[in-house]
């Protein structure tokens, strides 16, 4: 194939509107919808004993006021419980609007729908609400003493209890092989909550068609096709009359995935009922208070080793704490639990973990979901053990790799997606070895020496991490050449800034032979395409990329098929190159795809020039069999779907250095270096991107993001002046390699990397403070105050 | 409710508005230039920097009557006739946005930074860029961006 562009740097074809102003993000749509606002509580658990609404009544431009009374059945029940699992027995979701009961600051109590915003946030302002306040539940130990409770008939506040043990190989239980093991540790880590936080919020625009009877909605999901059947059912209304598109959206990073949020339900069907275009669009207090958050655990580790570091017994006990709802279920433990074993062969292993209520914004995916907190206690527990033995940190590592020659790998368990936990394919030690290379390993103890002697503190420090990528269940992709020579691609998940228009069109270029300037994609937009999941899981490219290239396939075969017939060839014999379909060797005998395309579709009426080839009286051939033949459809278009038998498993490992300043405690990053394996890579440039992002959300949550929330349940930082994300002025450069180990399990050989780069960085930084400082890093994310507070002997 | 005429992207454009309407929801909302996004309204993103006579300013600290009479360029007017301006053609180029919603912040802080200092260094860029959040890129390709935006602009006739 000439005109191979898979593998290739191509520049985004998202950027030209993005850089002149010319995106429609949600907010840009609907400049003539009503405006909607929410009263949400400021009490993160009370009772509600009173709504008085008079005063709001008397505002000009008011146009509604709803509480959870006036809401129809269906709407009024609580929100779907998305993923159910038998270990989530007491799951909870909310109401889309509060009733009786808040249990979390930002919970939304009523809604109102007004000429335009500022009129619907004064309405809000004047409606009062009336409590009885219940004692809030917050922070994990508080909850799990289960005093107080966040839901009355859920004991304990423990909404879910898992436990998963896999025996060593000689039938050992992980307790046993500790218990028998040369040496033990036992220690405990935490993990506080950051969230997503995209730059554009969430926000849903509806506009309801009376005299079609249908509706479309605009939301900045990560799944439009899956709020479609959510919303359909909900308002009851017949699938087909249900569009709903996501347009270009400002970032996800998993808090999109969930869905349908409260505002997500109630403005469509306020839309529907009052028969006007009604938008919501998230403000940054909203989205802190109102949406989703994650991270937070605690872990109790066990482990047993023998002389070289190899783990003999793993044991982990992990309070989660998942909010006050569990929208999403129990993805996130069940990650965390699960991607633990990291690229590690080891003994036995027994995880065990309680999901735990507390009165705080619910806790869903956020880009890594689970997995920073696995690789910090895995790569914790892999650095107390070289220093117990005194080996070097990457030694240990070495001896409980998995080999490349073990590959598929069976780690025993069951992973988020249902299926079980074998890894495809994977190189560790070469990883580990480009990784010392790229950031000199071996010749850092040099380095700090002469740090040293200038007074300067340094440090080092790694971790290494798998990710599965790439779940099911499925996504499909769609193909069609018009007659004009274009390619238009669509598949049904959806684009927060991946470059999948990208990506997808470089792969439907490549297997059809065409020019990208003549291909165009369409994601997350249900009129185009209706089946899909979502993007998460760093999926999109290992999913819609597949289901995409095989598509491509099948319509290359027909246009093959078709030109033969004109070029009265043999198919086997054609190639397609820039566009033509010609025989190999024999250029001049040559079709434009834009001519099969019309052949393709047996006309009666000619509605130009190039379609009268396709009309009835034009050929003369072929009346032994139908227009259209048997099996086949009109027109140069195909589908198709992938599916995973289970997730292919992409891996990294990154090192950085740091400083630490004596007096201040500052702490600098030196130097950050990433090795990342995800298989082959459709666009290294967006490779590159993709981690370099996720690396710094990981900087964000070693160094600066916290949700401090006070005991009675407030949100002290909910704005982006307290909450601190980094700025340019924070985030190193990030120095890269990558390693292209194919996996077997799908056509084009990819892993995900959306989420790669975010995984060990918490894992890394604390290394890197440990072996500066010569103290236990155990809780992160460390700031200057808490590092001070450590010297100081005092813990935090 | 007040008239006022504000000079966008070179042409006078005029609109009624309360005393409280924010100039990122005129450009925006009255005036249909959705480019300009609003990532915070507190003004710590800087999602939604537009430039006010020149100097890029936080249009969602800023009451749209105060700026009555003054010049404003968003995002949809760095373009010159058709062109894309050198900052955008770099931020393009060098991979400098994913979502892209807080590009057009990027862009207009980067148009006057290069401005002022046409050569900088590496810590130059960095300062000049400390005030807008992207939650995307991790800065790196955007860095690159700023530096590759001062070679484009160096080889532009003036």
């Amino acid at each position: 194939m000439t005109t191979k562009l898979f593998g290739e740097p191509v520049r985004r074809r998202e950027d030209a509107r993005l850089i002149s102003g010319q995106g429609r993000y949600l907010d840009d749509l609907g400049q003539h919808a009503l405006a909607a606002a929410f009263v949400r509580s400021p009490h993160a658990h009370a009772r509600i004993t009173g709504i008085d609404v008079d005063a709001a009544l008397e505002v000009d431009g008011l146009v509604a006021i709803y509480t959870w009374e006036d809401l129809p059945e269906g709407v009024c029940e609580p929100l779907p419980l998305l993923i159910p699992h038998p270990a989530l027995t007491h799951g909870r979701t909310a109401y889309p609007l509060a009733r009786e009961v808040v249990r979390h600051v930002g919970e939304p109590i009523v809604m109102v729908v007004a000429r335009d915003r500022y009129l619907a946030e004064d309405i809000c302002s004047l409606i009062e609400v009336s409590y009885e306040f219940l004692k809030p539940v917050i922070g994990l130990e508080e909850a799990v003493s289960g005093a107080h409770l966040v839901h009355e008939d859920v004991p304990g506040n423990v909404g879910a209890h898992l436990v998963q043990e896999v025996p060593s190989a000689d039938g050992r239980s992980a307790a046993e092989a500790i218990a028998a093991a040369p040496h033990t540790l036992s220690f405990r880590l935490d993990i506080e909550r950051s969230a997503s936080m995209p730059l554009e919020g969430k926000g849903v625009y509806a506009r309801w068609d009376a005299d079609d009877q249908s509706l479309r909605i605009y939301s900045s999901t990560q799944t439009s096709t899956s709020v479609r059947m959510a919303l359909a059912a909900k308002l009851g209304l017949p699938l087909p009359k249900v569009e709903v598109i996501a347009p270009d959206v400002g970032g996800g990073f998993g808090v999109k995935i969930v869905h349908p949020w409260p505002e997500e339900v109630l403005v469509p069907w306020a839309a529907r009922v009052l028969g006007q275009e009604i938008k919501w669009t998230e403000d940054r207090r909203e989205h802190f208070i109102g949406s989703a958050h994650e991270r937070a655990q605690v872990q109790h580790v066990q482990v047993g080793f023998d002389e070289a570091g190899r783990v003999l017994g793993l044991s982990v006990e992990i309070l989660h704490d998942h909010g006050a709802y569990t929208h999403y279920g129990i993805i996130v433990p069940i990650i965390t639990s699960t991607q633990l074993l990291g690229p590690y062969r080891i003994g036995a292993y027994r995880v065990e973990f309680s999901s735990i209520y507390t009165n705080t914004v619910q806790v869903t995916p956020y880009r890594g979901a689970g997995r920073p907190q696995a690789a910090f206690c895995m790569e914790r527990t892999m650095d107390k053990i070289a220093q117990h033995l005194g080996l070097d940190r990457t030694e240990v590592r070495a001896a409980n790799f998995i080999q490349p020659d073990q590959f598929p790998y069976d780690q025993g368990m069951i992973f988020q997606d249902g299926r079980p936990l074998i890894y495809d394919s994977g190189d560790y030690p070469e990883s580990l070895r480009k990784l010392k290379d790229l950031i000199g390993w071996d010749d850092f103890p040099a380095l700090r020496e002469s740090a040293r002697a200038d007074g300067r503190r340094l440090g080092i420090g790694l971790g290494c991490y798998v990710e599965g990528t790439g779940v099911g269940p499925y996504e499909g992709g769609h193909i069609q050449i018009t007659s004009d020579g274009r390619v238009h691609v669509s598949t049904g998940l959806t684009s927060q800034g991946q470059g999948h228009e990208t990506v997808f069109a470089q792969i439907a270029a490549t297997e059809l032979g065409v020019p990208i300037d003549r291909v165009s994609v369409v994601t997350g937009d249900t009129r185009r395409f209706g089946y899909a999941v979502g993007t998460f899981a760093s999926r999109a490219a290992v999913m819609s990329g597949n289901a995409i290239a095989l598509a491509c396939r099948k319509v290359r075969e027909k246009a093959l098929r078709v030109a033969a017939d004109a070029l009265e060839a043999d198919p086997r014999d054609l190639e397609i190159t820039d566009g033509v379909v010609h025989v190999v060797g024999a250029p001049a005998a040559s079709i434009p795809l834009a001519t099969v395309a019309v052949l393709s579709n047996p006309l009666r009426y000619a509605f130009d020039e190039e379609a009268k080839r396709a009309t009835q009286f034009a050929s003369t051939g072929g009346m032994d069999r139908p227009p259209v033949s048997e099996g086949e459809e009109p027109g140069l278009e195909g589908k198709d779907y992938y599916s995973p038998i289970r997730s292919t498993f992409a891996s990294g490992m990154h090192a950085a250095i740091v400083e630490t300043d004596p007096d201040t405690a500052e702490i600098r990053i030196l130097r950050y270096a990433v090795v990342h394996d995800c298989g082959k890579m459709i666009n290294p440039m967006l490779v590159e991107g993709q981690i370099h992002g996720g690396v710094a959300q990981g900087v964000g949550g070693a160094l600066y993001e916290k949700m401090v929330y006070d005991d009675h349940g407030q949100l002290l930082n909910a704005s982006f002046m307290d909450f601190l994300m980094p700025y340019a002025t924070e985030i190193p450069h990030i120095e890269t390699d990558h390693l292209e180990t194919p996996s077997p399990l799908n056509p084009l050989g990819i892993k995900g990397a959306g989420e790669a780069g975010v995984i060990p960085v918490s894992a890394v930084i604390a290394a890197a403070i440990e072996d500066a400082e010569g103290l236990p890093i155990d809780r992160m994310p460390i700031s200057p105050s808490d590092l001070h507070a450590l010297r100081q002997g005092r813990g935090r | 409710m007040y008239d006022i005429t504000l000079i966008v992207n070179g042409v006078p454009r005029e609109a009624r508005v309360p005393a409280r309407r924010l100039l990122s929801d005129c450009l925006r909302h009255d005036l249909g230039l959705t480019g300009t996004h609003v990532g915070c309204e507190h003004g710590v993103c800087g999602a939604c920097t537009v430039l006010l006579d020149g100097e890029p300013v936080r249009s969602c600290l800023t009451f749209a009557v105060t700026v009555d009479g003054r010049e404003i360029t968003t995002v949809e007017g760095l373009a010159t006739g058709g062109r894309l301006s050198p900052v955008q053609r770099a931020f393009a180029e060098c991979h400098g946005l994913q979502c892209g919603f807080c590009t057009p912040g990027f862009l207009c802080t980067t148009t006057a930074f290069l401005r002022e200092n046409p050569a900088p260094t590496d810590e130059e860029v960095l300062e000049g860029i400390s005030g807008n959040l992207c939650r995307c890129t991790g800065y790196q390709n955007i860095v690159k961006s700023v530096h590759r935006a001062a070679e484009l602009l160096a080889e532009e006739p003036s």
